[in-house]
C-alpha cells in the first residue's frame, strides 16, 4: 500500500467538479475547499444537485469530471483511506428497522473506524433517545430514526460528516439537539458538509453557503 | 495489521447482522424452505406414484426444485438494505467490499440454502430414489448451491434498483445455473447406475472455486452500477 503524500493541503479540496443526472447537467467546474473545523451549508432549489453533490464527495457516484481531494490525494486513488474519516448520512438513512439502536450502532461500528471509548447510551441520550436502547428501531417514528442515524456519527471516529438534510423531521428540540452536535464537531477540528432547506440557527456563523442554482 | 482484525470484525458483524435478520423476519427462510418441498409434493401427484418413474426424474426434480428455491431467496438478499439505505453505508465502509459481500452472500446462503440441502434427503426418499445415491445429492448440493448464490448474487445486485426485478432476474440467473444443474443432476445419475460420481463432484467443485474467485469483484462492481 501506498503512503499518502505527506507535504499536505488539510481538508477537502473540490476542483473543477461536474455532475449530471441522465442528460441533464446539474453543476460545472465546481471548485471549494473545507478545511478542518469549518462547515459547508449547500443550498439550492429542487433539483439543483444538492445531493448529487454530496453522494459524489463520498464516492457513491462518479462525477464526469473533475477531482476531490483529501490532505492533498485524488480520494478516488486513495478510496479506503479517505472512507476511513467520512461518515454519510442520506436520505435514506441507514436504520436497520429489525433490529434494536444498539444493534444499529454496534453495527454502524463494525463497518467504520470505531471511536474509543463506545458509549453508545451516551450517544443515544444526546440525540434525545435516551430509553429506547434496547427497541426494535421499527418501533421509532421517522424523527427518531433520523436521531438514530445521527447518533452513528457519535459511535465512529469520522472527521467528515455529510449530511443530506439532517434536520428533517426533526423537531425543534431534535434540530437543536443536532445543530450542537455538529457545533461540537466542528469544535474539535472536524468537517461538515450538509444540505438543509430550513437556515441554520446556531451554527450560522461557522458555516459558509454554497449555492447552487438551477 | 490491526485493520486486518477490524475487516473480519466487521465481516463476522454483518454476518451476524443478516442472520439475526432474516430469523427476526421469519419468512425470509421458511417461504423458499416451503417452496422446495411443495414443488418437489407436486411431481408424485402429477405423474403418479409409481417407484420408477420417480426414482428416475428424482435428481432432476430435487435439483430443479433446491435452484428455484434459491433464485427466489434471493430477492431479498440486497432489497431491503438497499431501499433503507443500509447498502450505501456498507460501500461507504473502508474494509474491502468483496469480503464483506462474501459475508453477505454466505450468510443468506446458510439461512436460506442449507435448510434445502438439509431437507433434501428425505425429499429424495419421497421420490423413491436408492439410499445410497443420497449421500452423492447431498454432497452435490452442498458443492453446488453455494455457487448458485454467488451467481445469484450477482443478478440480484444488477437489478436492485429496479422496481420490478423479479422476472428479469430469474431470465438473467437462470441459463447461468445450467452447468451447475447438468453436473448435480449427473453426479447422482452416476451413482445410482453404480458408477463413481467423483468427477461430477470435482467439476462442482471447481465451479465453486471459480465462483468465490470472480463473484466477489462482479457482485461489488454490479453494486456500485445500482447505486449510482
Amino acid at each position: 500500500m501506498q503512503a499518502m503524500p505527506t507535504d499536505v493541503t488539510p481538508g477537502l479540496q473540490i476542483r473543477e467538479l461536474t455532475c449530471s443526472r441522465g442528460e441533464r447537467l446539474l453543476f460545472e467546474g465546481l471548485s471549494f475547499a473545507i478545511t478542518p473545523g469549518t462547515g459547508l451549508h449547500v443550498i439550492g432549489p429542487n433539483g439543483s444537485g444538492k445531493t448529487t453533490l454530496l453522494r459524489t464527495l463520498c464516492g457513491l457516484g462518479a462525477p464526469d469530471g473533475g477531482r476531490i481531494l483529501w490532505q492533498g490525494a485524488d480520494t478516488r486513488e486513495y478510496r479506503p483511506e479517505f472512507l476511513r474519516q467520512v461518515a454519510f448520512v442520506g436520505h435514506a438513512h441507514g436504520v436497520k428497522e429489525d433490529l434494536t439502536l444498539f444493534e444499529n450502532l454496534a453495527f454502524a461500528r463494525a463497518l467504520a473506524v470505531p471511536a474509543d471509548p463506545y458509549r453508545p447510551r451516551d450517544a443515544l441520550a444526546r440525540v434525545g433517545l435516551a430509553g429506547f436502547e434496547e427497541e426494535l428501531a421499527g418501533t421509532l417514528s421517522a424523527g427518531q430514526r433520523r436521531r438514530l442515524a445521527l447518533a452513528r456519527l457519535l459511535v465512529i471516529r469520522a472527521t467528515v460528516w455529510i449530511l443530506d438534510e439532517p434536520f428533517n423531521a426533526l423537531d425543534g428540540d431534535g434540530i437543536e439537539a443536532v445543530e450542537a452536535l455538529i457545533a461540537a464537531h466542528l469544535a474539535h477540528g472536524g468537517l461538515v458538509v450538509l444540505t438543509s432547506h430550513q437556515p441554520l440557527q446556531s451554527l450560522r456563523d461557522r458555516v459558509d453557503q454554497l449555492r447552487l442554482a438551477s | 495489521m490491526s485493520d486486518r482484525g477490524g475487516t473480519l470484525q466487521a465481516c463476522v458483524a454483518l454476518l451476524k447482522r443478516d442472520v439475526t435478520l432474516v430469523y427476526r423476519r421469519g419468512g425470509d427462510w421458511i417461504n423458499p424452505l416451503l417452496f422446495f418441498l411443495i414443488i418437489i409434493t407436486l411431481f408424485p401427484l402429477g405423474v403418479g406414484p409409481g417407484a420408477e418413474t420417480l426414482a428416475r426424474i428424482g435428481p432432476g426434480v430435487i435439483w430443479v426444485a433446491a435452484l428455484l428455491a434459491t433464485l427466489l431467496a434471493l430477492e431479498n438478499l440486497f432489497r431491503s438494505d438497499f431501499q433503507d439505505g443500509s447498502l450505501e453505508q456498507m460501500l461507504m465502509s473502508h474494509h474491502p467490499l468483496p469480503l464483506l459481500m462474501m459475508a453477505k452472500v454466505f450468510a443468506h446462503w446458510l439461512t436460506t440454502a442449507l435448510p434445502v440441502v438439509a431437507l433434501a434427503p428425505f425429499m429424495a426418499l419421497m421420490m423413491q430414489m436408492p439410499a445410497e445415491v443420497i449421500p452423492v445429492l447431498v454432497a452435490g448440493l452442498l458443492l453446488g448451491t453455494p455457487t448458485l448464490s454467488m451467481v445469484g448474487a450477482i443478478g440480484t445486485a444488477l437489478t436492485v434498483g429496479l422496481s420490478r426485478g423479479g422476472v428479469l432476474l430469474a431470465l438473467l440467473v437462470l441459463p447461468l445455473y445450467v452447468p451447475v444443474l447438468i453436473f448435480g443432476t449427473r453426479a447422482v445419475d452416476l451413482a445410482s447406475s453404480g458408477l463413481p460420481a467423483a468427477p461430477s463432484l470435482y467439476l462442482l467443485g471447481s465451479m465453486l472455486v471459480l465462483a468465490l474467485a470472480l463473484a466477489p469483484l462482479a457482485i461489488v462492481a454490479a453494486l456500485r452500477i445500482s447505486l449510482e
